[in-house]
C-alpha cells in the first residue's frame, strides 16, 4: 500500500493508541479497562503499522523473538507476583503483603498483574498476527 | 522451608506452569530439556511430601489468593486426588527424563524448546485439574491441558502429516467435551450460586429433581466422558496416540485420560453423589456400566485388526479405559477401588509399553509395524524384554500389576452382579492375549532369514524403561501400596455418600 496520507496518519497515530492503551491498563484499578482491553488496543498500533507499511516493517520495530519474550515475560510477571506472595508467608496470589498496608499491597499487586496479562495478551494478538500474515495461502501448491 | 509445606498443593501446580514460561524463551535445546527435567522433578519431589503431609490429616485445603471458599477458588487434597497426583508427577518425571533423545530426533530443532513447555504446560494442566475444587476452575485446567496436548499432537507432522489432522480431530472433539462442561457449569452455577464442589454438593440437595440439575448432570458427564475416551467417544484418541511425538504418546497414554476419569468420579460421587444418590447411581449402572463392556470388546477386537503398533496400543487403551470405567460405574466400594487400582496399574503398563515400542521405532528410524517387526526383539534385546513385561502385564499374568488389578476388578464384578460380568471381562481379557501374542511372536521369531545386526541401545532410554518394567514386576508382587490405597480412596468417596 503506497498511499502517503495512511503512512501519515499511521505515523501521527501510533503513539496516542500506544499511549491510550497504557491509559486504559492503568485505570484498571478504579474503572472500566484491564489488561485484556489495554494489550488488544497496544497491539492494534502495531497491526496497524504492520497492514500500512508492510510486515516486514513491522517487525523491525517488534522482532517476532522480543515478541515471543514478551509473551512468556507477561504471564511469568503474573505467576511470579503470586510466588512473592507465597514467599513472603501468605498463600499464592494474596497480594496483602506486598505493601506496607494492606490496601497498598492489594493496590501494588493487581497493578503488576494486570500488567502482566496487558503484556501477554497485546504480544499474543501480535503475533497472531505474525503468524497468519506469513502463512502462505495456496502459494505452496503453485511451486 | 516451612512455606513449601505450607503451600505444597499450589505448588505442584505452578511449578510446572512457570517452568514452561521459563523454558519457551530459551534456544539450547539440551538446556530447555534439563530444565524440563529439573521442573518434573520438583513437581515429583512435592507430590510425595504432600503424599506425607496427607497422612497425618484427611485433607489439605487451599485458599488461592486467601479468599474463602465459596467465593474464592479452593484446592483440595484428600486420600482420592493424591493417587492421580502421583501417577501424573511420577511418569512426568520419567516421562521428561526419557523425551529428550525423541524430540530432537521428530521435531524442527528451533521448535523443541517450545516442545517442552508445551510439555510441562501439560503436566500443569492435569495437575490443576486434580487439585481444584472449583468447577469453573477446573474447566480452565481443562482448556490448558488439552490445547497444549493438542498442540504437542500436532508436531508430530514432521514425521507424519496425519499428525495434523489427528490434532485437528482432537482440538475439535476436545473442544466439543469442554464446552459440553462449561455448559453444565453455567447450568449449575445459575440454580445454585457456587461453583465450589463441596458447596455444589451441599446446595443441590435442597433442589430436589430440578430438570436444570439433571441436564447439567448429563452435560458435564457427557463433556468427561470425551475427554475421558470413554467408548463410543473414543474417535479422536486412536490416531491422537499414534500420530504424536513418541514422548507425547507416552505422557498422553499414561496420565490424560486418568485424569479425565478422574474429573468423572469426581463429578459424579462429589458433587452429585449426595443427593442424586439415585439418579447417580442408576446412570453410572445403566449407562456407563454397558458403554464399559463395550468399550472392552470394541478396543481389543480394533487392536487385534490393527496393524499400527502404536495405534495398537491406543485401540488396548480404549478397551483398558473400559475396564477402569467398569469398576468405577459398579458404585460400590470394591468396585470403584478395582477402578483406581487399574487406574494406577495401567499407567505403569502402558507407559511401559508405549515407551519399549517407541524405542523401537528410535533404534529403527521407522514406524513400528506388524509386519515389519520380525525378529526386532533380538536386536534390541533391553527394550524387548521390558516390553514383554509390559505385554504379560497387560495381559494380566501372575506377578504383575495387570494380575493385580485384573483379580480385583473380576471380584468387584461377582460381588455386585453375579457370574456373567466377570466371564465377559475373562472373555475379553484372553482375546487380549491375541494381539499381544502377535506381537510378542513378531519381535521374536525371524522369519525372514536376514541377517540381523544388535543394534546399540543407549542407556539414557533404557533406564528410564526398566525402571517401569521394575514397578510393574514390584507391585505385581507386593501390591499392598497401591491396594490400600485404592480403598481408602473408594470408602472416602463412598463415605461422601452416605
Amino acid at each position: 500500500m503506497d498511499n502517503i496520507i495512511l503512512k501519515v496518519c499511521t505515523k501521527v497515530l501510533f503513539t496516542p493508541i500506544i499511549l491510550f492503551g497504557l491509559y486504559v491498563q492503568f485505570h484498571g484499578d478504579f474503572g472500566p479497562g484491564g489488561g485484556f482491553q489495554a494489550g488488544v488496543i497496544v497491539a492494534a498500533a502495531f497491526i496497524l503499522y504492520a497492514m500500512v507499511f508492510s510486515v516486514e516493517d513491522c517487525k523491525v520495530i517488534m522482532p517476532p523473538k522480543l515478541n515471543f519474550f514478551l509473551l512468556a515475560l507477561g504471564a511469568f510477571l503474573y505467576g511470579f507476583v503470586g510466588i512473592v506472595g507465597l514467599i513472603l508467608g501468605d498463600p499464592y496470589l494474596s497480594y496483602d503483603v506486598l505493601g506496607s498496608s494492606k490496601e497498598a499491597g492489594q493496590h501494588i499487586g493487581i497493578l503488576l498483574v494486570e500488567f502482566g496479562v496487558g503484556l501477554t495478551v497485546c504480544n499474543v494478538m501480535i503475533s497472531l498476527f505474525y503468524s497468519f500474515a506469513n502463512f502462505n495461502f495456496g502459494k505452496k501448491n503453485n511451486d | 522451608m516451612t512455606f513449601i509445606i505450607k503451600n505444597l498443593p499450589i505448588l505442584i501446580v505452578i511449578t510446572p506452569l512457570m517452568f514452561s514460561l521459563i523454558v519457551a524463551v530459551l534456544s539450547n535445546n539440551r538446556l530447555a530439556w534439563i530444565l524440563s527435567t529439573f521442573a518434573s522433578f520438583l513437581t515429583m519431589i512435592f507430590s510425595i511430601l504432600l503424599c506425607f503431609e496427607l497422612s497425618n490429616n484427611s485433607n489439605i485445603s487451599y485458599y488461592l489468593g486467601n479468599w474463602p471458599p465459596p467465593l474464592g477458588i479452593e484446592y483440595v487434597i484428600d486420600k482420592v486426588s493424591i493417587i492421580p497426583i502421583i501417577i501424573v508427577s511420577v511418569i512426568g518425571f520419567i516421562a521428561t527424563l526419557y523425551a529428550h533423545n525423541f524430540f530432537i530426533l521428530e521435531i524442527d530443532r528451533n521448535l523443541v524448546s517450545k516442545t517442552y513447555s508445551l510439555w510441562l504446560l501439560t503436566i500443569a494442566g492435569l495437575m490443576g485439574l486434580i487439585t481444584t475444587a472449583d468447577a469453573f476452575n477446573l474447566f480452565v485446567f481443562l482448556e490448558i491441558s488439552s490445547l497444549s496436548a493438542v498442540a504437542l499432537v500436532a508436531l508430530g507432522s514432521k514425521m507424519d502429516r496425519k499428525a495434523l489432522i489427528a490434532g485437528y480431530n482432537y482440538l475439535i472433539l476436545g473442544a466439543v467435551g469442554a464446552t459440553f462442561y462449561v455448559i453444565g457449569v453455567g447450568l449449575l452455577y445459575g440454580v445454585t450460586g457456587t461453583l465450589n464442589m463441596s458447596d455444589l454438593a451441599q446446595k443441590i440437595p435442597a433442589l430436589g429433581l430440578n430438570k436444570s440439575v439433571i441436564v447439567a448432570f448429563t452435560f458435564m458427564m457427557l463433556g468427561i466422558m470425551v475427554k475421558a475416551a470413554v467408548f463410543p467417544l473414543h474417535i479422536w484418541l486412536p490416531n491422537a496416540y499414534a500420530y504424536a511425538p513418541s514422548p507425547v504418546s507416552v505422557l498422553l497414554a499414561a496420565t490424560a485420560t486418568k485424569v479425565s476419569i478422574y474429573i468423572l468420579v469426581r463429578i459424579s460421587y462429589t458433587i452429585f453423589g449426595p443427593s442424586y444418590e439415585i439418579y447417580t447411581f442408576e446412570s453410572l449402572r445403566y449407562v456407563l456400566l454397558y458403554l464399559a463392556i463395550l468399550a472392552m470388546f470394541a478396543g481389543t477386537i480394533m487392536a487385534i485388526f490393527e496393524k499400527d503398533v502404536k495405534k495398537l496400543l491406543a485401540h488396548s487403551s480404549v478397551a483398558q479405559i473400559g475396564y477402569i470405567v467398569l469398576g468405577i460405574s459398579l458404585a460400590t466400594s470394591p468396585g470403584i477401588a478395582s477402578g483406581f487400582i487399574h487406574l494406577i496399574n495401567h499407567a505403569l503398563i502402558k507407559a511401559g509399553l508405549f515407551m519399549s515400542v517407541v524405542a523401537m521405532g528410535y533404534y529403527t528410524l521407522k514406524r513400528i509395524d506388524v509386519n515389519s517387526i520380525t525378529g526386532l526383539g533380538r536386536q534390541v534385546p533391553i527394550t524387548f524384554f521390558a516390553f514383554v513385561i509390559c505385554a504379560l502385564s497387560l495381559a494380566g499374568l501372575p506377578l504383575t500389576v495387570g494380575f493385580i488389578s485384573k483379580l480385583y476388578l473380576i471380584k468387584a464384578a461377582f460381588m455386585s452382579e453375579g457370574i456373567w460380568l466377570p466371564f465377559l471381562i475373562l472373555v475379553s481379557s484372553a482375546l487380549s492375549l491375541i494381539y499381544i501374542w502377535k506381537l510378542i511372536e513378531g519381535l521374536w521369531y525371524n522369519k525372514t532369514n536376514s541377517k540381523s545386526e544388535k543394534i546399540k541401545e543407549l542407556p539414557e532410554i533404557y533406564i528410564p524403561l526398566l525402571i517401569i518394567s521394575f514397578l510393574n514386576i514390584y507391585f505385581g508382587i507386593d501390591a499392598d501400596l497401591i491396594i490400600d490405597n485404592s480403598f481408602i480412596a473408594s470408602d472416602a468417596l463412598i463415605s461422601g455418600i452416605k
